[in-house]
Order: structure tokens, then sequence, then C-alpha cells
């Protein structure tokens, strides 16, 4: 009996310490053969590469370790605007799925099999090399709302400018916590005297005066710089000022937004049919409104069944902003595992750390998701 | 008559309705008919009307239409139909308005690319001559994109192989009922091992006085075939294993699944593909050389593997308890109960999500191009460069597109009609 548990448990660990051990001594020796050494100082050597588009300061002067900072920044840039662009426009198609109107649903639903069942790489070039490339040039390029110029380089937008703008950013982050402390005084008021407070409401007065206040007596200030064409020969041009936002990014951007948003639609869809309509009809027979029926019986249940599978398609997303790789928006892989490591030649090490990076992100996630889980899911005695 | 009763109540209003009618259908025509001029002949029959509000005018005059025509029981059939489906408030009446004009403002230029002003005969670059698409382009790559670097001479090769495979797997349905009991088997280990002879021998070639054709050759549309059937057939043992190792109580062949799931579905396929191409070569014995190919199968498999795993557990939980201790009564050891009680009944519950994977594996399998193999998407984009044929990425990308669409949304339907097919709880 004793035996029976042990033996598969000595036979498994036996294999993974021979696999990994059998790795370890060939590396070791392919390694010494070309005279490298396993470590991980070459991250403290210039780069001496430089990066088309950067968030935070980058020349080919700065370290290795800055490099891997920049690609991972633009990476987080990538999967930030796309995760808020995919679930808006997700939840608007899985809602229109579900609308009465005949057009509206057949839209929705040739928009969701028209996207997810085309290769994400595929759609990716499409944008980029395709549609993007059919764009004007810069000095043809007509002006958009008055100030942005859509061109084959790309976009270019009007850039604020702010002054004391860390005091701003403290007003919203300290506007954040005094929402949260409010929402969990008026819950507790309503718990134990029974008067609603209108959360909403003054969250969103909070929200938007706080900051708009320090315009006004914390010396916040913002203007635009707008971009203006410059003919810098006989037929080469570019703009000054303004803020230029790469193609590689749009089209990353919108085929990630366009291809994630149909498995958000879906979600979104299945969360809504799979609340009964009892629960409706209930909720309305004890005299809630309309949008009290939506705020505190359907949606709570529906984000139940919604949100698990619309975090892994959030880490989907993540991940599959590595496929930038192929367009050469500069993201972790590219910078990292690509340029830093044609360089360095250190493979183990570089795909290493580019996969204990999104290793990281992944479980990172996933671990405040099981714990959100936890948190709302229904408890049972 | 039935609707008499409706008639006799509205009949004071029967004539404003008719009224409303005809101005509804008016307002709607004008609507659609400005729309319609100002996009394709340039004319626009509402210039009189004051500048702001020109831009709107089709969608305004549209939505007064259906405003009008939004009559309740009014007895015509077509009428309530329309009226319920796509007018039944003036913010659906919005919607469907706009709808309506964005596909009379796509629809026409898109087929006109597509089919009516499009390129088909000719075999130059010259001969596309019209606005719409150069499918001549496609017509002169299409063995490339079919079977990459393949020797045109030798492609009937690939045709065969393909055949003979499919001809083995669907061997599987027709077997009698006594063989049954040994299907699993035939396709989880003897399929695989005839398809790879079949590949090695015809395909790679080298023997039997066929001329050797190296993997690097191989490319195009077989090539994703290739990649993604062995992928599956050897992520499904896998992913057995890996499932039933995470179930397991022995805390080391547990938490050893476990770990090597999440490190899977942690990173995405372009690293481990990037692993396989420049990691895997120092981890082997200075000298040995395995086959570009084979380290990507491999990579996705192992890949694969940790989804499918997960998709399997899903089965295996949704199991009852009761089949469990039922088989445990019967005196039923760990392997007896799993082979011949629960994993029959959960793989069928996951016959589904397998489908599922396997989709994904096939929209997935476009990344091989970061090791160099070209299939199909790697070709568009080799044959995009080729400086006879510039300017024509758009027809391939579209191409590759209805290919893999037509592909991936045939299997997504099948998986759909099994799913309700197995579905016995509900």
């Amino acid at each position: 009996m004793k035996l029976k548990k042990i033996l598969p448990q000595i036979l498994t660990l036996l294999f993974i310490i021979l696999v990994f051990g059998f790795f370890t001594m060939n590396a070791q020796e392919n390694m010494g053969a070309r005279g490298l050494e396993f470590g991980f100082g070459f991250l403290k050597t210039q780069a001496s590469f430089d990066i088309q588009f950067s968030l935070i300061d980058y020349d080919g002067s700065h370290t290795y370790a800055r490099a891997y900072l920049v690609g991972l920044l633009n990476t987080l840039l990538v999967a930030f605007i796309g995760i808020i662009l995919a679930t808006l426009l997700g939840a608007i198609v899985g809602v229109a799925r579900l609308s009465p109107n005949y057009l509206i649903r057949k839209t929705a639903s040739f928009y969701i099999e028209f996207f997810r069942n085309i290769p994400l790489l595929l759609q990716i070039f499409f944008w980029y090399f395709a549609a993007l490339r059919a764009l004007p040039m810069l000095e043809d390029a007509p002006m958009l709302l008055n100030s942005s110029f859509m061109t084959i380089k790309g976009l270019y937008a009007p850039a604020p400018i702010w002054i004391n703008f860390d005091v701003f950013f403290t007003t919203i982050v300290i506007a954040m916590i005094t929402i949260f402390f409010f929402a969990r005084y008026a819950k507790k008021k309503q718990e134990q005297e029974g008067k609603r407070l209108p959360v909403l409401m003054i969250s969103l007065i909070i929200f938007i005066t706080l900051p708009l206040l320090t315009f006004l007596i914390g010396g916040v200030d913002l203007s635009w710089s707008f971009p203006v064409i410059r003919q810098m020969s006989q037929s080469s041009y570019t703009f000054d000022g303004g803020l230029k936002i790469p193609p590689e990014l749009i089209a990353l951007t919108l085929a990630l937004t366009l291809y994630t948003a149909t498995f958000i639609a879906e979600n979104v869809r299945a969360g809504i049919q799979g609340i009964g309509k009892g629960q409706k009809e209930a909720a309305a027979s004890i005299g809630l409104t309309p949008s009290q029926v939506l705020k505190l019986v359907i949606m709570p249940q529906a984000l139940r069944i919604i949100i698990p599978p619309t975090t892994n398609q959030y880490l989907n997303l993540t991940k599959n902003s590595s496929l930038a790789a192929a367009i050469a928006y500069p993201d972790l892989v590219l910078v990292f595992a690509g340029t830093a490591m044609m360089q360095t030649g250190r493979a183990i090490e570089i795909v290493g750390i580019t996969m204990a990076t999104y290793l990281t992100i992944s479980l990172g996630i996933s671990l405040l998701m099981n714990w959100y889980n936890k948190r709302i899911a229904i408890q049972e005695k | 008559m039935s609707t008499s009763k409706f008639n006799i109540l509205e009949s004071k209003h029967h004539k404003n309705r008719n009224i409303s009618l005809i101005l509804g259908v008016l307002f709607f025509s004008v609507g659609i008919i400005d729309f319609y001029l100002n996009n394709y002949f340039n004319t626009n029959i509402t210039s009189f009307l004051p500048r702001i509000i020109n831009f709107f005018t089709p969608l305004i005059f549209g939505v007064i239409g259906l405003h009008l025509i939004r009559i309740e029981f009014s007895g015509i059939k077509i009428l309530d139909n329309l009226n319920k489906n796509i007018n039944t408030s003036n913010f659906n009446a919005v919607l469907s308005v706009s709808i309506i004009l964005l596909i009379i403002f796509g629809l026409p230029p898109l087929l006109n690319w597509l089919i009516l002003d499009a390129n088909f005969a000719g075999d130059t670059k010259e001969a596309c001559t019209g606005g719409g698409a150069c499918w001549v382009y496609i017509k002169v790559w299409f063995n490339r994109f079919m079977y990459g670097m393949y020797p045109n001479a030798e492609q009937w090769r690939v045709n065969v192989t393909f055949i003979a495979v499919l001809f083995f797997m669907a061997a599987g349905f027709f077997v009698p009922t006594k063989l049954k009991n040994y299907l699993s088997l035939y396709y989880t280990l003897i399929l695989p091992i005839i398809s790879f002879i079949l590949i090695y021998y015809i395909i790679s070639g080298g023997s039997f006085g066929l001329v050797w054709v190296e993997t690097g050759a191989w490319g195009g549309l077989s090539l994703t075939f290739m990649v993604s059937f062995f992928s599956l057939i050897f992520c499904f043992p896998l992913g057995m294993m890996l499932a039933l190792g995470r179930r397991s109580n022995l805390p080391i062949v547990k938490y050893s699944s476990l770990s090597f799931i999440e490190f899977w579905r942690g990173v995405p396929l372009i690293t481990v593909l990037f692993m396989s191409a420049v990691m895997f070569p120092m981890f082997l014995p200075d000298g040995t050389y395995v086959d570009k190919l084979i380290r990507v199968v491999v990579a996705i498999t192992l890949f694969e593997a940790a989804y499918t795993a997960e998709v399997i557990r899903g089965g295996l939980q949704a199991l009852p308890r009761g089949q469990y201790d039922a088989a445990k009564s019967l005196g039923m050891g760990y392997w007896r109960m799993h082979v011949f009680v629960i994993l029959p009944q959960a793989l069928k519950l996951v016959i589904p999500g397998i489908a599922n994977t396997f989709l994904a594996l096939i929209k997935d399998t476009p990344l091989i191009f970061v090791v160099g193999l070209l299939e199909l998407v790697g070709m568009l984009n080799l044959a995009k460069t080729n400086p006879k044929w510039l300017g024509f990425s758009m027809e391939g990308y579209v191409f590759a597109g209805i290919i893999f669409w037509i592909i991936c949304y045939s299997m997504s339907k099948y998986s759909q009609k099994l799913e309700l097919k197995y579905k016995t709880d509900r």
C-alpha cells in the first residue's frame, strides 16, 4: 500500500531530475565551448542599439536592463489600451447580440463570427501591411478634427503639456481613495439603517470636481502642442510638436481589440443569458425599479459568470501582444528576445527572463482573479 | 375576420394611418435614395437644407420614416413583422437606419473590388488593369501558397500523402463493433505512426526512387495542416496524463503536473517557439541536430498539451462523485477505474472543448514563421516582397483570410453541434 503511493512519486521525481540534469549538463558544456558563462552581468552593460518607440528616456548608451524596461512598458501599454477597448467593444457587441432588433443582432453575430475565425497574426499583417499602408503621405494627409493627421507614418495628434502634473495625479489618487471609503460607508449605512445614498452620483462629483479644483488653486495647467508640418528637403516632410503614435502600435491595438472583443462579447452574452428569467421577475415583484433590477439583481449575478472567462481573455490579449514582434513594434519579445539576444548571444538567460516576465504577469493576474472570484462567489452554507 | 376587431377599434384613425404610412415610406425612401445618390453619383437632392444637418439628412429622414410607419396591429403582416424586428423604438430605428446606410455605403465597393472590377484572366502583373483585386496574383502564386518551396514536379507526393492520411483517419469510423474498444489506441498510437511513416517516406523522400526534399522547403497551407495535425495527436495523450496528474493525491505528481501546466499556459507561444529555435539546441549534446520542423511540433505540442489538460480536467470534474465511488466499490484500481469508467465518460464531455483547442491550434500555426518555417501567412509575406509582384499584399491577406475563415468557421460550427449533441444535463 505504502509502496503504491511512493513508487510513482519517486519515478516522477527521478524523471524530472534526469531531464533537468541532462539539459543543465549539456547547456554548461555548450556554453563553455562558446566561451560564455551563465550570468546576468550583461544586463548592466551598454546596449548600443536604438528603439523606435519608447515611453521612457532611452538611447543606445543605456544598459540592457533599461532596454528590457522599455520593451516591458511597450508591451504593457499595448495590453492596457487593448484591454480597455476590447472590454468596451465586447460589452457593446455582447449586448447587441441579444438585441430585439434583427439587424443589430445579425450585425453583431456577423462581426463575431468574422473576426474570431481569422488568425490574429493574419489580422495584424492585414492592418499593418495592407490597410494602414493605404493611408496618405505626410504632406497629403487631411487634417482631422482640426488637430490631428492620419498618415502612412502614423497618427499625429496634439500632445498635452502639463504644468504640475504630479499635483493633478495625486488629486486623482486622493479622489479614488475618498470614493472607496465613501462607498464602504454608504454600504454600511444601508445595512444598518436601510438608507440608500446616491453613491454613483456623489462618486462622480468627487471624481470630477477634485481634479478640476487643482486647476484653480493647485497651480495645475494644461496646454496642447499641435503637430505642424515642416518640409525638410525636396520630398521629405516631418511634423514638429504633437504626439506621434506609430502605425505599428495602431495596427497591433486594432487587431488585438477586434479579435479579443469577439471572445469577450460571447462571454457577456453567456453571462446575461445565464440569469434565469425568474430572477428578474422575482426582483420586479418585490418592487424594485427596472434600473435597480439591473444593478442589484442581474449585474452582480451576470458578472459572476462573465468575469472568470473574461480575465482569461485579458491574459490571452497580453500574451498575444507578443505578436508585435512580427511587425517590428518594439515590445518585450522584439527588443529583448530579438535584438538584445542577437547582440549578446545569451539565449538561455534572455529567453528565460522573457518567459519569466510573462509568467509573472499571468500568474499575478490569475491570483488576483482567484481572490476576486472567491470574494464574489455565492456563499453556500 | 380576426383583424376586424382591431380595425373597428382603430377605424377613426384609419385615414390617418394610411397617410402616415405613405409619408413614412416616402421619408424612408428619400433618406435612402439621398444617401445612395450622394455616395455613387455625387448629387445631393437635399442640398436646399442647411449645411449643418446635411451630413445627417439620410439618417434623419430614415428615422422619421420609420417612426411614422411604427403602427401597432396595423393588420398588414409585412409591416407588423418589420416593426417587430427592426423598429420597436426610436432608438432601434436610429440603429437600424445606420446599419442599412452602412451596408449601402460599404457593400457595393467591396463587391466591386472583390468580384466585379477584379482581374481573373492572364498570368502577369500587366494583366491587372481594373481598379479591383488582382486575383491573377493568387493564381500565379497558388502552388507556392499551398506547398511552399516544394518542387512543382513533386507536389503530387504531398497530395497522395494527405489523401492517404485522410483515408486512415476515416477508416476508424468504419471498423466493426468488435474492434471499437481499440479505437482510442488506434488514434493515439497507430495513426500517428502510420502518418509519420507516410510523411517521412513520401513527402520527405530519399528512398524508393523519390527525390529527397528537405523540411526547409516545405511550406504553405499543407505545412499548416501537418503541424496542427501532429501537434493535436501528440498533445492529446500528454494532456490526458497531465490532467490525471493534476487531480492525483500524490503530492509530487500533483505539483509537478500543476507547475508544468501553469508554466506553458503562462507564456506566449512566440516565446516557446523562440525557445525551441535558439535555446533548445543549447540543451542538447554538442553535435546533435534535431530537425527544425520536429522542434516546432514538439514546442507546439507541449504548449497545447497544457491547454488540453485543463479542458480534460474540466470533463473529469464534471463527472459526479458517484462514478468514482461505484468503480472503487467494485474493487477497481486507479488505472482500471480511469480507463474503463471515468475517461470514456469524461472524454465524451470534453469533445467540444478539444475541438476549440484544435481551432486555437490552427490559428496559432502561422506563428511558426518566427523560426523561419513559412506556412500560408509566411509565404504571403515572402511573395509580397517579390519585385515582380509588388503591391498586392491586400489580395494575399484577403485570400488567406478567406481560407482560414472557411476552415475555422466550419470547425467551430461543428463543435457547437457536438456541444448540443453531448449536452445531456439540460
